[in-house]
């Protein structure tokens, strides 16, 4: 515009070559009036005098492209960061009420940083954009323009913590398989094979292509790894294009599998008064998996088992610090050596994956979240052992130090509501596992026997849900007579 | 690539000081006297009407006798260097594609006994491997992109779930429409009486063709006229290996055998950009390879470049400009597709690209090879045989080949089917003795993506370059389709009509639009140029409202012309 001369490079670097580092540059279509200089920002530049830096670092500002308008929205970045400009040439398409005009340089240099990206809207006058006169002063721009990126017009490029997927110190939900961790980096010298999308998205994430790890065919850098390098969820518009193409032969297409169903119906506004709370880490975790869980088919069998005899032995190795969670789940470990089917997983709905080790999983509800410390080799261990490991697990699950191993390497989970009075209750297979068993609160309850004759017997009700890809109705029936045999003949607990 | 040459033609004929009424009734081979406008001549792509015509080096075989028809009998040749004096046909054309079949349907309108030569299937390049499977596609890749495009469809308020497509159920589809137009065009003949002569067709001598099946007996028919139509096949640049599967010409993307994850596209004119359409709209990712400085360098720049900014950028699109691909190699021995760069102008080595797949769309070549046009001395310039601009065909000498007319993509002088139709409309119009001159600059050419884009007469750069040397003064009118109450209603604001124009006289030079049917919308402009119709004239006209036909009326009446010229079409005055 026409007040850059104001700041002319040539006087001011004259009278304090150690001064004035930005100039206001111009950027206009060429046939619309120029803007008066009031709208620079010029007080902020002037405290920036005592950096010494004799750089030439112009400011592309929103043009004014007619008399009313005060903001105006950046339609497009014709020229990417990094882009070597010419005098003339356009930079960027701004919307103005009626059409959207392209907007030249004044000069010559490099378009060193964007301030405001695509699609964002600034008042007229504003800075844009940051032009070098030199590569030298390209990263000195950046930085600059990173100290602007904090003015709230401006949106964060770095994707928002919350969408990291789980890392390896946070708990990971119980339920939940957490993600695979990223293939470990292929070296490829060379040269970088990215493709078009892939570096589009690079430079909008602002992830140095060279630092990417490409896992495409031929090594190349998909979209995908670029994601991954800049630690965000795939977006969706991918997912779109590989599911679009299911019925080509070739083309694998696991996106479409792992794609939960859209729920077609809108959400209902929110009453009012109501307040909107969003998921924790863990929280979002535990959605995922649920809905996760909806692709596998299940049912479920209840069995009622007498516990009196369970209930003496408790007593009795109480206090020797056993739990009834590790009385049960090595239980639960017992009857599973003898049902490895029910132990067994179905990975790809093809086949069984029989487990080589018992590990059972116990749901633990915590700091508003669910997590599910895994007892592992809970048939081998004794229950003193089992009932200190089950200590320490708890006490790591409370300051949030589970390792990966010891929320997600469960092959059976147990959840035991019993404690609340619960008596009998329904639970969601997780994925990746056979079975789930759900305990009741032990009551006592008056029961005739053969003979006619009335007694009074705690009975609690176990009520197991399990895939029925692998695990059959007899299957579970069979298991869950054995479990019973073993709980109500605990003496082989102890052994 | 476009070239726009303004000719000041004067008629070589002797007798062109005839007046037009006596001229029109002379010899076709004489050209009318008067005000006879030139118009610029186009080079671009998207060309039609190939036949496949092997060199055939037999002898001429004895010819045929055919039935003759009214004033048309047959007569026994004697000798092969005169003319016969009748004529088995009154016309003959070479090559059945959308070219020769314009000229054969309106020669028979016009009584003339009619015959076509086809060496392979009837409908040429268009119909079979063009314009007519790539609206298929095209037509696909439209309605993905809808689907696709979530913000687009939340703001309709529709919801839709994740679209998918079966490539071969894609690939059908355009086969299914080429034999569909095939058979239409096939039967159209034929209903008309229409010979059609299968064989390689090939002019022996003056008003002589043979034609025949390779291995069978050639026959030698005689006629008063004839027509070469054998249009174009895609031009490979030498170094590129095409090998039908990796790298492959649109003869063989049409037929979607694949869609590769990434493919290059050489080339950014129409073809290629048709293509990107396409395979975006499936899932692939495009990196385009242009010689020249900027994409799309056949379009006018203002809307080359919103059209960029629609069509390339916010796609899975990137590109290298000013570089030649030197050298193709296919993917083999577990190696993708390997594409050499070079700078277009110093020639050194700038890039490799490893990609799935790559198109080869740099232009169309002639297919004249085999048609015998030594015989009568003629010699093709880069395989165009040369033509005047009633399409006469000239030979080495400079002179005019008489009763021989050469039109399409064979001529090289517009690359679009419906302008070889033309050019054989006109040529019809000659030999039946009213003479007709194309104005080329009144064709429309479109490009069917997403949103299309469609022009015709100059760009604004040909238009001032004309002003500056003819001395008249040029002006501009633009208008959005953001403005356009139809365009919003569908969301699809995104778009420009542009008009060059006279402001002394209201003449249009050309328009330009970038749109939502912008191909349907180019024709109220293009018969405007046509008819010579004033902008004066035309901005009275209504439009239906609400239409995007809207634009163009906004366009024309946005329009500053400086002196009302008073329309010829005055009111009705009661006399």
């Amino acid at each position: 515009m026409a007040s850059s001369s104001l700041l002319s490079p040539s006087s001011s670097t004259a009278a304090n070559p150690a001064a004035s580092i930005s100039f206001s540059s111009s950027l206009s279509a060429a046939p619309l009036p120029r803007r008066p200089s009031s709208a620079f920002p010029r007080g902020g530049r002037r405290g920036r005098r005592s950096l010494s830096v004799q750089s030439k670092i112009r400011e592309i500002f929103m043009p004014a492209l007619s008399s009313t308008m005060t903001e105006g929205k950046i339609v497009s970045w014709v020229k990417s960061e990094g882009d070597v400009l010419s005098k003339g040439e356009s930079v960027v398409v701004v919307e103005s009420d009626k059409a959207d005009m392209d907007v030249e340089t004044f000069y010559d240099g490099i378009l060193a940083a964007i301030v405001v990206p695509e699609g964002e809207s600034a008042p007229v006058g504003s800075p844009i954009g940051l032009l070098a006169e030199t590569e030298d002063e390209v990263a000195e721009a950046k930085a600059k323009a990173a100290a602007k990126s904090g003015s709230p017009s401006s949106p964060p490029p770095a994707p928002p913590a919350a969408e990291t997927p789980a890392v390896t110190s946070n708990p990971a939900p119980a339920i939940a398989q957490p993600p695979p961790q990223p293939a470990a980096p292929v070296g490829v010298p060379g040269q970088i094979v990215a493709t078009p999308s892939a570096k589009k998205l690079a430079k909008q994430h602002k992830v140095d292509i060279n630092k990417v790890t490409g896992t495409g065919p031929y090594g190349r850098i998909t979209p995908a790894d670029v994601e991954a390098a800049a630690g965000i969820q795939p977006s969706f518009k991918p997912a779109v294009a590989v599911t679009a193409s299911p019925a080509v032969a070739a083309e694998p297409a696991p996106a479409a599998a792992a794609a939960p169903p859209k729920s077609a119906a809108p959400a209902p506004p929110p009453l009012p008064g109501s307040t909107v709370v969003p998921f924790t880490t863990m929280q979002a975790a535990v959605s995922k998996n649920m809905l996760e869980s909806l692709s596998v088919p299940t049912f479920r069998v209840g069995y009622p088992v007498t516990t009196d005899a369970l209930d003496a032995l408790y007593l009795k190795v109480k206090p020797k610090g056993v739990t009834m969670t590790a009385i049960l789940a090595k239980a639960a470990a017992m009857a599973l050596v003898q049902h490895p089917v029910v132990n067994a997983s179905c990975k790809d709905g093809k086949s069984f994956t029989y487990n080589s080790n018992v590990n059972i999983a116990v749901a633990v509800a915590i700091n508003g979240g669910l997590i599910t410390p895994v007892l592992q080799d809970a048939d081998k261990l004794d229950l003193y052992l089992l009932s200190q490991k089950w200590k320490e697990l708890v006490e790591k699950a409370r300051s949030k130090q589970l390792q990966p191993h010891e929320y997600n390497s469960g092959t059976f989970t147990l959840s035991n509501l019993g404690m609340f009075g619960v008596d009998r209750f329904d639970a969601i297979l997780p994925p990746g596992q056979g079975a789930i068993m759900a305990v009741g609160a032990s009551k006592p309850t008056v029961v005739a026997d053969a003979d006619g004759f009335f007694s009074v017997k705690s009975k609690m009700l176990v009520n197991v849900t399990a895939d029925h890809r692998i695990v059959y109705g007899a299957d579970l029936a069979a298991f869950l007579q054995t479990f019973s045999k073993i709980v109500e003949n605990p003496e082989s607990l102890t052994l | 690539m476009q070239s726009s040459l303004s000719l000041s033609f004067a008629a070589p004929s002797p007798r062109s000081r005839l007046p037009p009424a006596a001229a029109a009734a002379a010899e076709p081979s004489l050209s009318a006297p008067i005000s006879l406008r030139f118009c610029g001549l186009r080079r671009e792509a998207l060309g039609f009407t190939p036949l496949r015509q092997p060199a055939s080096r037999r002898a001429p075989a004895p010819r045929v006798q055919v039935r003759g028809r009214g004033k048309v009998t047959s007569a026994s040749l004697s000798d092969n260097g005169s003319a016969p004096r009748s004529f088995d046909y009154d016309l003959v054309i070479i090559g059945a594609g959308v070219g020769g079949h314009g000229a054969a349907l309106h020669a028979v309108e016009k009584g003339l006994k009619t015959a076509i030569i086809e060496g392979d299937v009837v409908g040429g390049t268009c119909v079979n491997r063009g314009c007519v499977p790539s609206k298929a596609l095209l037509a696909v890749s439209g309605r993905m992109r809808e689907l696709q495009s979530d913000h687009h469809l939340k703001a309709l308020g529709l919801q839709v779930a994740a679209a998918g497509y079966d490539r071969q159920g894609v690939a059908d589809h355009a086969n299914n429409l080429a034999s569909k137009i095939r058979s239409n065009l096939t039967n159209s003949m034929k209903a008309l009486g229409v010979d059609i002569l299968t064989g390689i067709g090939t002019i022996v001598g003056p008003q002589k063709v043979k034609y025949g099946k390779v291995g069978f007996t050639d026959n030698v028919i005689t006629a008063k006229n004839i027509i070469i139509a054998t249009g174009s096949v895609p031009f490979v640049p030498k170094g590129i290996e095409v090998d039908g599967k990796t790298v492959i010409t649109s003869d063989h993307a049409l037929k979607l055998e694949s869609v590769p994850d990434w493919i290059a596209i050489v080339g950014s004119g129409y073809i290629g950009l048709e293509f990107s359409d396409v395979y975006t709209a499936l899932g692939s990712e495009v990196t385009f390879i242009e010689a020249l400085d900027q994409l799309m360098p056949g379009f006018d720049p203002e809307i080359g470049k919103l059209a960029q900014r629609v069509l390339i950028n916010p796609r899975k699109i990137d590109y290298h400009t000013g570089v030649f691909a030197s050298k193709i190699t296919p993917a083999k021995d577990g190696k993708p597709v390997m594409i050499e760069l070079i700078d277009a102008k110093t020639k050194e080595p700038k890039d490799t690209l490893e990609v799935d797949a790559a198109l080869i769309a740099t232009g169309r070549a002639p297919f004249t090879k085999g048609l015998g046009l030594e015989n009568i001395n003629v010699e093709t310039q880069r395989g165009f045989v040369p033509v005047d601009e009633r399409m006469r065909v000239i030979d080495a000498n400079g002179k005019l080949v008489p009763h021989l007319y050469c039109i399409g993509d064979a001529n090289g002088k517009m690359m679009l089917a419906h302008a070889a139709s033309a050019q054989g409309i006109s040529v019809v119009e000659q030999v039946t003795g009213k003479d007709h001159v194309l104005n080329h600059l009144s064709i429309p050419a479109a490009c069917f993506t997403h949103p299309e884009i469609s022009m015709v007469g100059l760009t604004e750069p040909q238009a001032r370059e004309k002003a500056q040397k003819e001395g008249f003064e040029v002006s501009v009118a633009k208008t959005s389709f953001k403005a356009n109450t139809k365009a919003l209603a569908e969301n699809e604001g995104e778009g420009l009509a542009k008009m060059i124009y006279r402001p002394d006289n209201g003449e249009i030079l050309g328009v330009h639009i970038f749109g939502l049917h912008a191909a349907d919308l180019i024709h109220e402009a293009s018969n405007a140029i046509a008819l010579g119709t004033s902008i004066n004239d035309i901005k009275f006209a209504v439009h239906a409202h609400p239409t995007l036909s809207e634009v163009l009326d906004e366009l024309f009446k946005s329009a500053k012309v400086n002196h009302p010229v008073t329309s010829s079409v005055s009111e009705p005055v009661a006399v």
